[in-house]
């Protein structure tokens, strides 16, 4: 009995039929990368606070075993950590080992610490989910493939994205989540003010 | 109609792990237009060269949801294509079509369809030799290299070469093409008639080569320009005919010989395309 | 009216028909059984099992009736159904000096402890067709062995050289090596993932490949030190139990060369290594596999570069596995008049310009 209860909260929050959800989920998070500052809406994940469900279903849905994860100290708890690598299985690395690293903006940075791959392999790069309190189509202006004419995002800096476009074709890809909204920032998107 | 997904195999066939990786490549290969993502293939039911790699990026994406097309040649009725819907149909239990208004993914050997693809649809190319530098240089760790330091010389002195040989540059397919100014990539084996569409396309544009174990994309509206030069610029061609069948004169046309008399007729190599045209002529004329 | 490629779906499930009736033949002839070609056909299993990377009698002489004998595509069904299981954890490496074996033979010494044991090979058989194999019903004469059930713990041939430092020592084999079936092959490869791809490439490849390195393309003068063939048993770790149990036991194919090597700026003249292991029995593939091994080490060797097919560590490796091959290969059957048309417009132009050389484009 109560060794039911203390697994029971890990258990809780993942997908209830996985391949259909994952799938449903990443085609939003496809979407995402594929049309920046396109917000998104995902769901399934309900893990721990404070990460979002948003955040929650892109860490369902992208990582395993294969994934080293970091967790900026906004989000390094023991409930996290244990929830994620019950459902994921990601082991926990340095920042700059990382293929994936989730926090607010203001943990992450500095964000130069990520990989930006190689120009062997330019793949080789950390991906970084963002929590936002909330996700707007508004803000600095965003141009560059998979936006037809110029987008707009509420993003929670310009510079560090300038400095990122700077190394094309590599540098770090970006999810940003707030609630059950995501929206992609790929590294080959141009950010200007407005 | 509920078409479950057949036997005991996992939703779209394979595992949920291998999805997983085949989407985080996706990704990637999205993030780096043109840029070609290794990932660890997995061994298909169906061949290698038989469209392996387009099958699995095909697979990473499917929702339940979808209306899937598959076109080889341009056609829905080709063999290949058919054995592939069939596939899916089995293992995803997801709806298909031939329309290609209809589809929300189409998978397809060879051939852009005619009618103009939209926001809301994903292109699935299955892609031989994903590497347009092979031909060139065998070497994989020289091609990787070259594309490191965009080394793309080589490439211009074949297609040079072909001008003062030729008179023009001798393809006629897989005209190689440069994605977002930075990394030259094959459209896979299209027509080079077919290379304008690669561009400002409003559908997301996915290449899966299974045997070659690479993935690599086009976000939509990627400025995607087929190499050439000032003076010799590239020239989307086909057959100076018009379809037999629908009349088209804007269509990418099949040679069919009708006899062994040196009789023949150009067609649609869109089956879709042809036959939609075709039937509002037939309506029309009642 | 037009009609080429129409009914595709209809054609495929009668050919598919057809082929189920080829498959079976004459219906007055007894069907094979399973078990038939797995206890007969033993060879070829082992082959199909080696190829398909899955070792499993029963499925392999399945998929060899399925295949209609066809070891190719038998090994591509293993291989797709292969990849369809769960992966529920790794082995411990298996101990072939355990190796309870049933063959074992070494070409550089006369004798040594252990002994030579010839086992069951075609080696000094005359190769004359027994006719008496077409009578059916004949029974076998149980052959007489000292040990049929196999030597255990024969100490493996190469140790004696290594004593003496005559031979490289071999390496230590400590890291986790890297898996071909889960991520993609990255060049320049290590010793480990190369023998993993040529452990499952194609036997007839790699025999060519070997057999050019004995003819002067990169040239690796082998003696065969040990070949053995035997059963090994598998042993896991189980992190519940956080001990090891065994799990299950395994037919190997396993051979050690020893190859000259002349020395290097750093190193005295000293042996050299060639490694083959295959599952189940094998020998030809072993063999096979450890020249190769040894002709691609010429780097870590310190070796001067010459060009060889064998040497070549991308050529050999993105060539070996012959089911990615059969399928390339093979795809060419499939319709390629989109990109056959493009080409004789093309064909149809320049040829036009060539005669009239001031035929301008259109």
């Amino acid at each position: 009995m109560t060794l039911q209860s203390t697994i029971k909260p890990l258990e809780s929050g993942g997908f209830s039929n996985p391949p259909q959800q994952s799938a449903r989920a990443f085609r939003a998070i496809m979407q995402a990368m594929a049309r920046p500052g396109q917000v998104e809406k995902i769901s399934g994940a309900t893990p721990p606070a404070p990460l979002s469900p948003a955040a929650g279903t892109l860490a369902l849905v992208l990582l395993d075993q294969t994934t080293p994860l970091w967790l900026a100290p906004s989000h390094d708890t023991p409930e996290l950590r244990a929830w994620l690598t019950f459902h994921t299985g990601a082991p926990f690395a340095p920042a700059h080992e990382a293929l994936f690293a989730i926090g607010t903006w203001a943990a992450l940075n500095p964000v130069d610490r990520f990989a930006i791959g190689t120009p062997e392999y330019p793949d080789r790069a950390a991906t970084l989910i963002v929590e936002l309190t909330a996700l707007a189509q508004d803000g600095p202006r965003l141009t560059g493939p998979g936006i037809r004419h110029e987008a707009q995002l509420s993003l929670p800096e310009i510079a560090a994205f300038q400095a990122n476009r700077q190394l094309y074709p590599l540098g770090f890809d970006t999810f940003f989540a707030a609630g059950e909204q995501i929206a992609g920032l790929p590294r080959s998107t141009i950010v200007e003010a407005r | 109609m509920n078409v479950a997904s057949a036997d005991n195999y996992n939703f779209a066939y394979l595992d949920e792990q291998t999805k997983r990786m085949l989407r985080r490549a996706i990704l990637k290969a999205l993030a780096v237009p043109g840029y070609q993502v290794p990932f660890a293939p997995r061994e298909m039911p169906m061949p290698y060269g038989w469209g392996t790699g387009g099958v699995q990026v095909s697979a990473a994406c499917l929702v339940p949801e979808d209306r899937l097309k598959v076109i080889d040649q341009g056609a829905d009725d080709t063999t290949n294509a058919v054995s592939i819907r069939k596939f899916f149909q089995r293992v995803a239990g997801v709806a298909t079509t031939e329309t290609t208004t209809e589809a929300t993914v189409i998978q397809t050997r060879h051939r852009i369809p005619e009618t103009p693809l939209k926001e809301d649809q994903i292109l699935v190319y299955q892609v031989p030799i994903p590497e347009p530098l092979r031909f060139l240089e065998p070497r994989e760790t020289e091609t990787r290299r070259m594309h490191a330091l965009e080394e793309y010389g080589l490439m211009h002195v074949k297609l040079y070469e072909d001008i003062a040989r030729h008179g023009e540059i001798a393809t006629a397919y897989a005209w190689p093409v440069m994605a977002e100014g930075r990394y030259v990539m094959t459209p896979s084996p299209i027509p080079k008639f077919d290379n304008p569409k690669l561009s400002d396309c409003p559908a997301i544009q996915l290449f899966g080569a299974g045997r070659e174990a690479r993935i690599h994309a086009l976000p939509p509206w990627t400025k995607v320009v087929s190499l050439d030069f000032e003076d010799h610029p590239f020239q989307a061609s086909k057959a100076d005919h018009a379809c037999e069948i629908c009349g088209s004169c804007e269509s990418y046309l099949d040679e069919v010989i009708t006899d062994d008399q040196g009789g023949r007729m150009f067609v649609c190599s869109d089956t879709d395309f042809c036959s939609t045209r075709s039937n509002a002529q037939q309506s029309g004329a009642a | 009216m037009y009609v080429a490629v129409k009914g595709g779906e209809r054609a495929i499930d009668n050919a598919h028909a057809w082929l189920a009736e080829e498959r079976r033949g004459d219906t007055a002839i007894a069907a094979l059984s399973i078990a038939q070609i797995r206890e007969q056909l033993k060879l070829s299993v082992d082959r199909v099992m080696a190829e398909g990377s899955l070792y499993d009698p029963d499925l392999a002489a399945l998929a060899i009736k399925q295949a209609r004998g066809d070891l190719i595509e038998a090994i591509f069904l293993i291989r797709a159904y292969r990849t369809t299981l769960p992966r529920f954890g790794s082995s411990l490496p298996v101990e072939t000096a355990r190796m309870a074996v049933i063959r074992r033979i070494s070409a550089t010494y006369r004798d040594l402890p252990g002994g030579q044991v010839l086992g069951p090979t075609f080696d000094y058989t005359h190769r004359l067709l027994d006719f008496a194999l077409a009578a059916e019903g004949l029974d076998v004469v149980e052959a007489p062995s000292a040990n049929p059930e196999g030597l255990d713990n024969v100490p493996h041939v190469m140790g004696f050289l290594n004593r003496e430092s005559l031979i490289e020592a071999p390496g230590a084999g400590d890291e986790v090596p890297p898996d071909l079936t889960r991520n993609p092959l990255q060049l320049p490869a290590n010793r480990a993932l190369r023998l993993q791809a040529l452990a499952r490439g194609d036997e007839g490849f790699l025999l060519s490949l070997a057999y050019s390195t004995q003819r002067g393309y990169g040239n690796t003068h082998a003696f065969v030190g040990e070949l053995r063939i035997g059963q090994v048993t598998v042993e896991a770790e189980l992190p519940e139990l956080g001990f090891a149990i065994e799990i299950g036991e395994i037919e190997l194919s396993e051979c050690e060369t020893v190859n000259q090597f002349g020395g290097s700026k750093s190193e005295p003249p000293q042996f050299t290594r060639g490694y083959g292991l295959v599952f189940g029995q094998s020998e030809r593939k072993a063999l096979s596999m450890s020249l190769v091994d040894r002709a691609l080490r010429w780097k870590e060797l310190g070796e001067s570069h010459s060009p060889a097919p064998a040497r070549d560590e991308e050529f050999v490796l993105s060539h070996c596995d012959n089911i990615q091959a059969t399928g390339f290969l093979e795809h060419i059957k499939l319709p390629h008049y989109v990109d056959f048309q493009s080409e004789l417009e093309l064909v149809r132009r320049l040829r036009a310009a060539a005669i009239t050389p001031s035929g301008k484009e259109e």
